[in-house]
């Protein structure tokens, strides 16, 4: 566990909005440092591990970390505005002061891709638990064989990140694949569920690691087509959302069965989760 | 620490324990009658005890009677017993201030350690408490404020010698009588107490007792009256296997009790292991202060399972499996052993009459 996690769990730390990026219409990234200096040089984070925000007066939300954990002192965050905390945040400028809990949670085990092919698959908005695994990847392209990213939809217009994929796709040994449940007029993509996308992936069987993040029915369709096509259970991981409010695994509110998601997740090995997804009311 | 043999206090000279306790710097916290109710408060003297009451439980009914006996502790439990004194069902986490200029200052409240003795803590309760430690204490974070009240607070626990209907704790291997985590511990005879300890700092007191040696006859009497509550509880848990319930989420008496639960949470708000709560922030008007809060909160609610644009369960059914899977079943892989421990009070204070125990029972298969 991180040592300033553990001694600054219990109240936030404050930090500046060092910049603001629009993404979307409705997404932001909110790249924050902490005020202290100390706390600056002691904070270090992983690719999955998320942050509690805190909105002066109005309270927190979890978000993942999306920037690299090479620079630890600009701390990325990109968040769909989806209720009263994260409109708040969206409303910030440069200059001004949030409040930081974390880094919480368990996040890719991105040690265990080393000299392997990495599949991530991700559905939804930008699933911004991914980016950061695709980031902290393609920043250290040398260590993985073939990258693949496969990434589906609802609405071709959802897509954002568009120039991202397409220079991603550049890059030697990474393929990006896009799909989209249903397409506007432009959509050079495919038009259709991500499972149909998953036959294109040449993936190294017995040598790989999948990561998947996004909703739970798309996570278990996608796990399970790649069970059928001869990928071993414990290759895959998947990151998991539930009502997180504390983060250490004291509230209650994200427990999945036995486990406790802010602590005992949000990433997990598919086959410790693999008859929870889609239960009802779990 | 090994117990020794029990020494016996006069009924009176329990008085005497208070008054060294206070001496000590404790402040005393016991049983007493309240709304018609025993309940845990402050107390000054043996005068505040529930002298000659006795509670009469089912699913949906607390009544309390007085026997006419001189007993200060022949009673089964009230609403709560240890949960508020350690966890508190509304605290400030923290404070946030903002200047002129924006910037925020967070200041977490200092947790002094205030010395607290309960008097009368029994043995579903002490169990229960070893799991709220477990939570609070025992995991990768340390609640600091749990943390600071528990390492304040000294147990005097009573052997039960009365058992409402809707105790089980035998059933689940809690009680009647307290076997550890306990300072001391009483057994309740007619003319006085049998005492011992279970720590150092229980010892300490104990020393400082009127004591004399306990007799044969008392000793006896005190297993006899161990028998017989034992005895009296009719109710009984039947044994949950690790997902046993979990696996049984197509029963169809989910529904039968979807039918009649109220879904007001009544039964985790009295549980004495339940510990979900939720945070909030408190503005102050001048808009430059605000408290973080946290409170009690119930797997019964609206907004537990709700997150953006997603109700993870979204009937009384998925509220009600929630809550009693995670008790009975997951619980036992979270904390090593099932998060009841036979106190009742889920039955007795739900106003729709659920009978936990029978449903549990129906669900995991042993009462078709």
């Amino acid at each position: 566990m991180n040592k300033l996690a553990q001694s600054n769990f219990q109240a936030p730390l404050s930090a500046t909005v060092e910049a603001f990026i629009q993404e979307s219409p409705s997404i932001f990234t909110l790249r924050l440092q902490l005020c202290d200096s100390a706390a600056r040089d002691e904070y270090s984070f992983m690719p999955g591990q998320f942050n509690m925000l805190y909105l002066f007066g109005i309270g927190e939300v979890p978000i993942s970390i999306v920037s690299d954990p090479a620079d630890s002192t600009l701390i990325d965050h990109t968040i769909r505005v989806v209720g009263r905390v994260t409109e708040g945040l969206a409303k910030l400028k440069v200059g001004d002061e949030v409040g930081i809990r974390g880094p919480f949670g368990r996040g890719w085990p991105l040690a265990l891709a080393r000299d392997k092919d990495l599949l991530i698959v991700t559905g939804g908005l930008g699933c911004a638990p991914v980016v950061a695994a695709i980031n902290f990847a393609l920043n250290r392209r040398a260590h993985y064989e073939n990258i693949h990213i496969v990434q589906g939809v609802k609405h071709s217009d959802d897509l954002i990140w568009r120039e991202q994929y397409d220079r991603w796709n550049r890059m030697n040994g990474v393929e990006v694949l896009l799909a989209a449940d249903a397409a506007g007029p432009a959509w050079p993509f495919h038009t259709g569920q991500i499972t149909e996308l998953l036959d294109q992936v040449s993936l190294a069987d017995d040598n790989c690691l999948v990561l998947i993040c996004g909703p739970e029915g798309m996570m278990k369709a996608a796990a399970e087509k790649l069970i059928d096509d001869g990928i071993s259970p414990f290759s895959i991981y998947v990151s998991l959302e539930r009502n997180m409010q504390c983060a250490v695994g004291h509230c209650g509110h994200c427990q999945m069965g036995p486990d406790f998601l802010c602590k005992d997740g949000p990433v997990f090995v598919y086959p410790d989760v693999r008859h929870r997804l889609m239960q009802e009311g779990i | 620490m090994e117990q020794q043999i029990p020494s016996f206090l006069l009924r009176n000279d329990l008085s005497v324990l208070l008054d060294l306790l206070v001496a000590d710097g404790y402040q005393l916290h016991g049983p007493q009658v309240q709304d018609g109710a025993i309940t845990y408060a402050s107390i000054t003297a043996l005068s505040d005890l529930p002298v000659g009451y006795q509670d009469q439980q089912k699913p949906g009914h607390y009544q309390l009677e007085s026997e006419h006996n001189t007993r200060f502790f022949h009673w089964a439990n009230g609403p709560q017993a240890l949960k508020p004194l350690l966890y508190p069902a509304r605290e400030v986490l923290w404070q946030a201030k903002r200047n002129a200029s924006g910037s925020i200052q967070f200041i977490v409240p200092e947790q002094a350690i205030e010395k607290v003795a309960v008097i009368g803590v029994k043995a579903c309760d002490l169990a229960a408490l070893k799991l709220q430690d477990q939570h609070f204490l025992q995991g990768e974070y340390v609640d600091p404020g749990y943390q600071a009240r528990r390492e304040g607070l000294l147990l005097v626990a009573v052997n039960c010698s009365y058992a409402a209907s809707t105790c089980f704790c035998v059933s689940t291997g809690d009680g009647p009588s307290a076997e550890s985590g306990f300072d001391l511990a009483l057994t309740e005879l007619d003319e006085g107490f049998l005492v011992v300890a279970d720590s150092e700092k229980g010892a300490r007191f104990l020393t400082r007792l009127p004591l004399q040696d306990a007799t044969a006859q008392q000793l006896d009497e005190a297993s006899q009256q161990h028998e017989t509550v034992t005895a009296m509880q009719t109710r009984r848990l039947e044994p949950i296997a690790v997902g046993q319930l979990n696996d049984a989420r197509e029963h169809p008496q989910w529904q039968d009790i979807a039918d009649r639960c109220l879904a007001c949470g009544n039964c985790t708000m009295v549980c004495p292991t339940c510990f979900c709560h939720h945070q909030n922030d408190e503005l102050v008007m001048k808009g430059d202060e605000s408290q973080h809060i946290r409170e009690w909160d119930s797997c019964f609610g609206e907004s537990h399972g709700q997150l953006a644009g997603f109700q993870v369960r979204d009937t009384v059914k998925a509220r009600y499996q929630q809550w009693m899977i995670h008790k009975l079943d997951s619980w036992q892989e979270q904390y090593g052993r099932s998060g009841c421990t036979g106190c009742g009070r889920c039955m007795s204070w739900c106003p729709a009459e659920i009978d936990f125990v029978a449903e549990a029972n129906i669900i995991g298969g042993s009462d078709e």
